[in-house]
């Protein structure tokens, strides 16, 4: 028989008051997957628990099988990502990313490439000033690893090569549409060259590379509405804390971002 | 079906049953409780009774600090020795108390009857912001304490206001984070750590 008590290391991305001072955990683990698991007396000021088992946080975790649900004994913080949690943007980015994790795996299958791709991201926002580049180039990986990678290279309708000029792009046809078969296609967005170039460099290259691509306005809304939309198909539904980060960015730009670079210069200093 | 129920007279089982749905009451904890009362004076089952279905029918919340009340507005709003010109924002009414049990804020409240919970879909409109905002405009207030639980929701539910506030000129103060009293240096988790040596003072 297995043992009943097992060690790994996770993320938390998901948790819920349960009982009185416990918290419901889901984590996203790197030998198990993810996986649900009591933290018992987590809610107590004084729990040794407590703030190693926050959202988001990588822990180092032992944890004793249940017969419903796991219960983690001991846990330590390997890193919080505390630059993330002291930016009100960053940490909207950090609730998608915990979001979009939790709905796109099955308890209990494991994935190492995925674990170590959603904790480079977190390190990577930990990072970096703003998110919007890092969310679109974890989209594309994390759609392209579980088998829902974007046809890129050729018209995802007729087969012919894509041509250096607007295409289309419909995630209901598996990706870019040539504009013979695009302009028709009621469904399709307009694809331009640049966003085209874009999303296939961040299907071959490292993070490293990723982020020094250089995106102006209009190329980072037309990327996050294309990855918005193959995102919300191959869910069938819209991530809660899209609505979230949305409100925010249209009060931030209202603001004119003045309190927004008053709070990054805080937290930078 | 519980065979317990075959045996135990009817009002009793459904005493108990109800005692089993309150939280931290298990199955025997429920019985003991049903039983005491069985015991007790019939005047005492009477007060609890008058005492459950009181808070349900007189209570409301406070038309200035939204806490919960039975007269409008709340003791603690309608208390003139109070100091008007501190707010503190809490979470939920409950943790009015623990601050009160200080005796260290002689200021208002604001309860916001939750946090901002993008996975959860909860946004700013589902909470008592508004009133908040609201209530800064004409009044004498010039320092908003912002006491939201110090986990990732509660700060930022509080990076959220005290965004929407400071335009308005009023100082936004936050709760320190740090070492519980009567705790170990060993058990602290490295955010709690790093935030006490910021807020680190002379001595």
């Amino acid at each position: 028989m297995a043992s009943r008590v097992y060690q790994t290391e996770g993320i938390v991305i998901k948790r819920h008051k349960f009982g009185e001072a416990d918290r419901l955990l889901t984590i996203f683990t790197a030998d198990c997957g993810k996986v649900r698991a009591i933290a018992k007396g987590a809610m107590r000021p004084k729990s040794k628990l407590g703030g190693n088992v926050e959202l988001l946080t990588h822990s180092q975790l032992m944890l004793a099988r249940g017969r419903n649900l796991d219960i983690i004994t001991q846990a330590q913080a390997i890193d919080n990502f505390l630059p993330i949690r002291d930016s009100l943007e960053l940490m909207s980015c950090g609730f998608y990313l915990s979001e979009l994790v939790d709905t796109f795996t099955e308890e209990s299958v494991e994935d190492r490439e995925m674990f170590d791709l959603f904790l480079n991201t977190l390190r990577e926002l930990s990072a970096a000033r703003e998110g919007e580049r890092i969310l679109r180039y974890f989209e594309l990986r994390l759609l392209s690893h579980l088998g829902y990678r974007p046809q890129l290279q050729r018209c995802s309708n007729c087969g012919k090569q894509l041509q250096e000029e607007i295409n289309y792009f419909n995630p209901v046809q598996g990706g870019a549409l040539c504009r013979e078969c695009g302009y028709p296609d009621m469904g399709a967005k307009t694809l331009s060259v640049n966003a085209l170039k874009v999303l296939r460099l961040w299907l071959r290259c490292n993070f490293e590379t990723a982020k020094r691509v250089k995106l102006n306005v209009d190329l980072t809304r037309e990327i996050k509405n294309l990855m918005r939309e193959n995102v919300k198909y191959v869910l069938e539904k819209q991530l809660k804390s899209i609505e979230w980060m949305d409100k925010l960015a249209a009060e931030n730009s209202v603001a004119g971002n003045t309190s927004a670079n008053a709070i990054d210069q805080q937290s930078s200093a | 079906m519980n065979p317990d129920f075959l045996t135990t007279a009817k009002p009793i089982s459904k005493l108990i049953e109800e005692l089993n749905k309150l939280p931290g009451i298990g199955p025997k904890t429920a019985q003991r409780l049903a039983y005491h009362l069985l015991q007790a004076p019939p005047e005492r089952s009477r007060d609890l009774a008058d005492a459950i279905v009181s808070i349900k029918e007189n209570l409301k919340l406070c038309s200035i600090c939204l806490n919960i009340t039975d007269s409008d507005p709340c003791g603690l709003c309608s208390d003139e020795s109070r100091d008007m010109t501190k707010v503190c924002v809490v979470e939920e009414p409950i943790d009015i108390m623990p601050l009160e049990r200080t005796k260290k804020f002689r200021g208002l409240y604001h309860v916001l009857h939750g946090v901002i919970s993008p996975g959860d879909g909860i946004k700013p409109e589902d909470l008592h912001i508004r009133e908040l905002l609201d209530r800064l405009g004409g009044n004498p207030i010039t320092e908003v304490i912002l006491a939201t639980n110090p986990n990732v929701e509660g700060e930022a539910t509080s990076m959220y206001i005290q965004r929407l506030i400071s335009p308005l000129g009023i100082r936004v103060t936050r709760l320190a984070r740090g070492l519980p009293f009567g705790g170990d240096l060993e058990y602290a988790d490295d955010v709690t750590l790093s935030r006490a040596l910021e807020g680190r003072q002379e001595m």
